[in-house]
């Protein structure tokens, strides 16, 4: 047992939990954000994605003990308030999801990748920078969609700032 | 329509929970004192099971109870069962092999459960899972169809001599034969249906909690239709009576067929709630996914079709050998029989059509409806077919497809079907313009020139969708009425409540059967709650599959709505002052019609229920209720038209277009309707270029995760395009047929017949990966 | 996963001084193998000792004649850098081509050498660019270092701090993934050194790992160019055979993205 001290969504957590807990459970099961999932068992689906230090990471994939010291953002802190992040909007706009499991990992990983490409999206590069996040419902079509549309929103909202 | 009603492609009302990381799964719910569930599941594909040594699990730390097979026996569980009977050509009835939750004494696929840990933490159950000593007696395993059925095959189960579950058949030889006997041309076709997995992303999910002073049982679990799996519980598993079992299925992360069905863990982790005393959670890693997920698919079929001078059909033949793993799945003998033979008349006028289809047991993980369910595997042999056929006779697939589609309807096709209406030629013609077809040459003549192999096929299919009326599927061997229910609540303040008995695991219920309220009603879709997935909170209802939510659960919303409105109407022409014959409904008033008397919902709602001056004899309340049994089944139908290139280098496929054009009859909500296409488009292409789920010779899953088993990702698929031709349904009142399994039943012929028209080469199986496409175009095998 | 303790340390020498106290330790870089491999419980490290955090083992340097990557460097650093996109932009595109997004924010170079999986990317470069591989104990050259497959020259214990690459002249990596897993089916590197010396090296292909192909190397080395290899014929003996790609597919893909990896280097 080690007691990890981290930040999640802003706030200063601590919890005792054996060494081999994993990230995602420390998430769900100490902190009860159980908006991050678990789809599978091999670190491909992409469904535990969180921000580490403002970068996607899968949360299965990382020992909880591995994030201490860190900053860890979920889906459950993007948006501000009642206020959605502009990809989550994106998602609901352009029926981004269906059943919703994927949808929190699928989201993580999108902002992530708006980040690091900013403005220069195009279906493509969205599409193959979607690999590491696979949804069953959708047909990614119009999570493609939604990808593209909050990168021109973040755009937008970075330019008012 | 409404800005909210029917035809409007409004946001949807369930997203906000989703998005923002506040959807309730089943494992996210906690009950205080839970305990978790590990199974001890056979590593082998045969095997007896000789004995189980739990002792030194018993010792681990957190350890509350090692549970076995034969404890199951000794309570008095029941087995697993299938809920539709059928028949063999020779009258007799199909032949069941028992299978209970935990194998007692033989295990017949890799991952069936022997035993159970319970424990205090899911790490304390898997360590001591690892540690209950299991001996084997290995047998012979046998997991391909084909083997399974020669002389000296392993044999399954002693109920089903020769491995087969049923040897049955639909149609007239003799008229068949006949047809062949006069044909100009016959076209042959041999083929498989590749098995798949169906891989909804939420894994399979169980939280069961026994209240032993009330002796009642709650069940969170993943499912497509709670009220059946309660039913089933009850009825046939002997788990409790149904007043002391509650079945809630909360927010689902998608089924695709494979959460239709009961499974051994929910039962055992009722069961063992009940002898421990506690709570117990089980939720299944991707891996037990893979191992115990009813699959889908997995035929293999030799078909003849025969042709007069003109290029008519007159006849099709087909054999079909479906492969149900080692036990027959809850709905599995429907499969490959009356959802899959019926279909074999496609779009096209088939004089004479004989189909004989034998369901045979291996040692694999049982087999039963995955998203299409025998239709995907009927119209994939129907349009190879039809394409093989074009090539040969040296005619245009369409044309060919064209000169043979039924026009009148409605049409009684020789295999049960009665197909009420539809315009295949309006589908085809729209989805041709949408990919520019005439165009096509030219642009396979400038790939040629860039060293790519372009081709171009298309599939029109036609399905059956709200698989009704429940007598016709009585006598057909159901063990189910298919009816669905709705309540229909409008509380004192005007706001409505509808109870329905369909389950949305992201079918978008809560939005568009909201805007069948707010199109009847008035009023807007934020004053409507969709309330499913309950078992204490709604009635009864049969779930969602088949494509049925919408034409059939939709159908009793509206005729509950009419109710409602009926006594609504009464309500406000006895306080307007006015009959009831001049009342009409717009934007949520009750008004006199050539009058401005009118009356808000709300206040005859609130009229209702306070019966302070309601008409003489009439209840107070303002709440209805109706169950809905359709007449028919309904037929979507549509055209697809692919057109990809294929890497003469690597084998590899790649889309340059795909186009849909799909006849669901009315669209309630079009943006909902696309989405469910995108999905089953991805499924059917799925299908076709990269999913196969493959057992070695000895019964071992070789693709037992994402690893191996190729999922369709963002990368492998293209933006569609989508349109719609319309032809309303006569056989429910919305005109709707239910639009979730087209795109898998019809887009993996029309992948398979552009690649193989890109290489030349017809003979090609699924999933084309580029291994196997490579082989194919340098002539190799592979 | 099976009971483990962690550790981590800020220094290489305080992680070799932990590697030697544990029963069965195991160093954990990026963690993208072993962890998933730990979670299957195929792995049982009595003791996990982190490497990430350790600053003197993270970084890209790039100079005039190599390019030095840190062992604990993650791939999308290696990907995004710009000074390294410049002089071995080959080597950039690999490392874009690893796993997915969330994978390359965590695996590391150092990692994936150790690891040493027959389908990994990074043994390709290794291989063709005639890399060395600096440990805390020593230096070792690329051709010394790939053992077959998951087995290094690594001693126990012996943690990788930096890979060094020469620059050359052109360089090139095309990947055939495999369908499912992402892995490289088969990647092929290839690189000519400013001395004009070939090097072609591909991995996903051989069941004894990553592998130099000497036709290809003879056929450049005359030739330059993609059309050098439409003579060549690799076989198919000792190569891979599996569901998604079968000996005599993988030996055609040796060939086809060699030729592609030569069009990219130009």
């Amino acid at each position: 047992m080690s007691t990890v001290k981290l930040t999640v969504n802003g706030r200063a957590v601590s919890a005792d939990v054996e060494d081999r807990t994993l990230l995602v459970h420390l998430l769900r099961d100490h902190l009860n954000l159980t908006g991050t999932h678990v789809g599978c068992d091999t670190s491909q689906c992409g469904a535990c994605t969180v921000h580490v230090d403002g970068r996607a990471v899968k949360s299965c994939t990382m020992l909880a003990a591995q994030a201490a010291g860190s900053s860890v953002t979920t889906i459950e802190g993007i948006a501000k308030g009642d206020e959605l992040h502009p990809m989550q909007a994106a998602f609901r706009d352009n029926h981004g999801l269906q059943c919703g499991f994927c949808t929190p990992g699928m989201i993580m990983s999108a902002i992530d990748i708006v980040h690091r490409y900013g403005g220069k999206l195009d279906e493509a590069t969205v599409r193959h920078e979607l690999e590491g996040n696979i949804c069953r419902c959708t047909g990614y079509h119009n999570i493609v969609k939604a990808v593209l549309d909050a990168a021109s929103r973040m755009k937008v909202a970075q330019a008012a700032e | 329509m409404g800005v909210e009603g029917i035809g409007a492609s409004v946001v949807r009302k369930e997203d906000k929970r989703f998005i923002t990381g506040k959807g309730r799964y089943v494992d996210d719910i906690k009950l205080v004192g839970m305990t978790f569930a590990q199974f001890v599941r056979s590593p082998h594909a045969h095997a007896k099971v000789k004995g189980i040594d739990s002792s030194e699990a018993m010792k681990m730390p957190g350890v509350i109870a090692v549970l076995t097979g034969q404890q199951l026996v000794d309570d008095k569980v029941g087995n697993l069962i299938c809920g539709w009977a059928i028949t063999s050509k020779d009258g007799s009835p199909m032949k069941m092999g028992a299978w209970p939750a935990m194998a007692p004494e033989t295990v017949r696929f890799v991952g069936q459960a022997v035993a159970v840990v319970i424990a205090e933490t899911k790490n304390q159950a898997r360590d001591a899972a690892e540690a209950v000593v299991v001996t084997y007696e290995e047998l012979p395993a046998v997991p391909d169809v084909r083997a399974a059925i020669k002389p000296g095959a392993p044999q399954l189960h002693p109920e089903a001599p020769g491995n087969v579950v049923y040897d049955w058949a639909l149609g007239d030889e003799a008229a068949v034969n006949a047809a062949f006997a006069k044909a100009a041309n016959v076209v042959s076709l041999e083929l498989a249906n590749n098995r798949l997995v169906p891989n909804a992303m939420e894994p399979r999910s169980a939280i069961a909690d026994y209240d032993a002073a009330e002796e009642h049982f709650t069940l969170y679990t993943t499912s497509q239709n709670p009220h059946v799996a309660r039913l089933v519980l009850s009825a046939f598993y002997n788990i409790a009576p149904e007043h002391k079992l509650r079945v809630i299925a909360p927010d689902v992360g998608g089924g695709f067929g494979s959460k239709i069905y009961i499974y051994p863990e929910e039962m055992v982790c009722l069961w063992a709630s009940k002898k421990t005393g506690r709570p117990i959670k089980w939720t299944g890693d991707r891996s037990e996914s893979f191992l115990t997920d009813a699959h889908g698919r997995d035929h293999v079929s030799k078909a003849e079709m025969a042709f007069d001078k003109d290029n008519k059909i007159l006849g099709l033949r087909v054999k079909t050998h479906a492969n149900f793993g080692a036990y027959m799945s809850l709905f599995s003998s429907a499969v490959p029989t009356y959802l899959y033979a019926t279909l074999l008349s496609g779009q096209y006028v088939i004089p004479a059509i004989y189909a004989e289809v034998m369901g045979v047991y291996t040692n694999t993980v049982p087999v039963d409806a995955y998203r299409g369910a025998g239709r995907p595997e009927a119209s994939y042999l129907l349009e190879r077919m039809m394409e093989t056929a074009a090539r040969q006779l040296k005619v245009d697939p369409t044309e060919l497809r064209k000169k043979n589609f039924i026009t009148q309807f409605p049409y009684q096709t020789p295999v049960i079907m009665a197909y009420d209406a539809g315009d295949f030629h309006a589908s085809l013609d729209a989805a041709k313009k949408a990919i520019d077809y005439e165009g096509f040459p030219a642009r396979k003549a400038k790939a040629k020139t860039e060293g790519k192999l372009r081709g171009i096929g298309v599939s029109c299919y036609i399905e059956a969708c709200g698989i009704a009326p429940s007598k016709a599927v009585g006598s057909l061997g159901a063990g189910v009425g298919l009816w669905e229910s709705a309540e229909i609540r409008v509380n004192p303040v005007g706001t409505i409540e509808v109870l329905t008995g369909a389950h949305s695991h992201g079918q978008s219920h809560e939005t568009t059967f909201a805007q069948l309220i707010s199109e009847r009603l008035g009023v807007p879709i934020s004053q409507v709650s969709i309330v499913h997935g309950d078992t204490d909170k709604v009635q009864f209802g049969m779930g969602t599959y088949g494509s049925r939510s919408l034409a059939v659960g939709g159908s009793a919303i509206v005729k509950a709505m009419e109710k409602v409105e009926s006594k609504a109407k009464k309500i406000a022409a006895h306080l307007l002052e006015a009959s009831e014959g001049d009342i009409v409904i717009e934007n949520g008033e009750f008004k006199v019609t050539g009058t401005d008397k009118s009356l808000a919902l709300p206040m005859v709602a609130l009229a209702a229920y306070t019966a302070h001056n309601l008409p003489e004899g009439m209840e107070p309340g303002l709440k209805e209720t109706a169950f809905y049994d359709p007449t028919n089944f309904t037929f979507p139908a549509g055209a697809y038209i692919c057109e990809l290139e294929v890497d003469p280098g690597t084998g590899k496929t790649t889309f340059v277009n795909f186009v849909a054009a799909d006849d669901f009859g009315r669209l309630i909500n079009p943006m909902v309707v696309e989405g469910q296409v995108h999905g089953g488009l991805a499924q059917g292409i799925g299908q076709a270029l990269l999913e196969g789920a493959v057992y070695d010779e000895n019964g071992q899953l070789v693709t037992a995760s994402f690893m191996d088993y190729t999922m369709p990702r963002a990368d492998d698929l293209p933006s569609f395009k989508l349109s719609h031709t319309t032809t309303l349904c006569p056989g429910n009142p919305l005109g709707v047929k239910g639009c979730g399994e087209a795109g898998a039943i019809g887009a993996s012929a029309a992948v398979i017949n552009a690649i193989t028209d890109a290489i030349g080469n017809n003979k090609l199986e699924m999933p084309a990966t580029p291994d196997r496409v490579w082989h194919v175009i340098h002539g190799k095998a592979a | 996963m099976y009971s483990t303790t962690y550790h981590r340390p800020s220094s290489v020498d305080e992680a070799v001084a932990l590697f030697g106290k544990g029963k069965e330790a195991k160093y954990l870089a990026g963690g993208q193998t072993l962890i998933p491999v730990m979670k299957q419980r195929l792995a049982s490290p009595s003791d996990v000792i982190d490497l990430a955090r350790i600053k003197e083992l993270v970084g890209v340097d790039v100079g005039g004649d190599t390019v030095t990557i840190k062992a604990a460097t993650p791939h999308y650093d290696v990907a995004s850098n710009a000074a390294l996109q410049k002089a071995l932009p080959a080597l950039a595109h690999l490392a874009s081509q690893i796993g997915d997004p969330a994978v390359r924010h965590r695996g590391t170079i150092g990692g994936s050498l150790a690891n040493n999986d027959p389908a990994a990317d990074y043994p390709s470069a290794v291989l063709a660019l005639g890399a060395t591989i600096k440990t805390n104990k020593r230096s070792i050259a690329a051709d010394d270092f790939f053992k077959g497959l998951f087995a290094t020259a690594l001693e126990d214990g012996e943690i990788i701090t930096a890979v060094v690459f020469p620059v050359p002249a052109k360089a090139g990596y095309a990947k055939f993934p495999h369908p499912a897993s992402r892995f490289a089916l088969t990647g092929v590197f290839v690189a000519k050194t400013k001395s004009g010396d070939v090097r072609v090296a591909a991995t996903g292909a051989s069941q004894s790992g990553v592998m130099r192909v000497a036709a290809i190397e003879t056929a450049l080395k005359a030739n330059w160019s993609p059309g050098a290899l439409a003579n060549v014929t690799i076989p198919a003996s000792g190569l891979m055979s599996d569901l998604h790609g079968s000996a005599d597919y993988r030996a055609n893909l040796i060939k086809v993205m060699a030729e592609r990896a030569v069009t990219a280097a130009g």
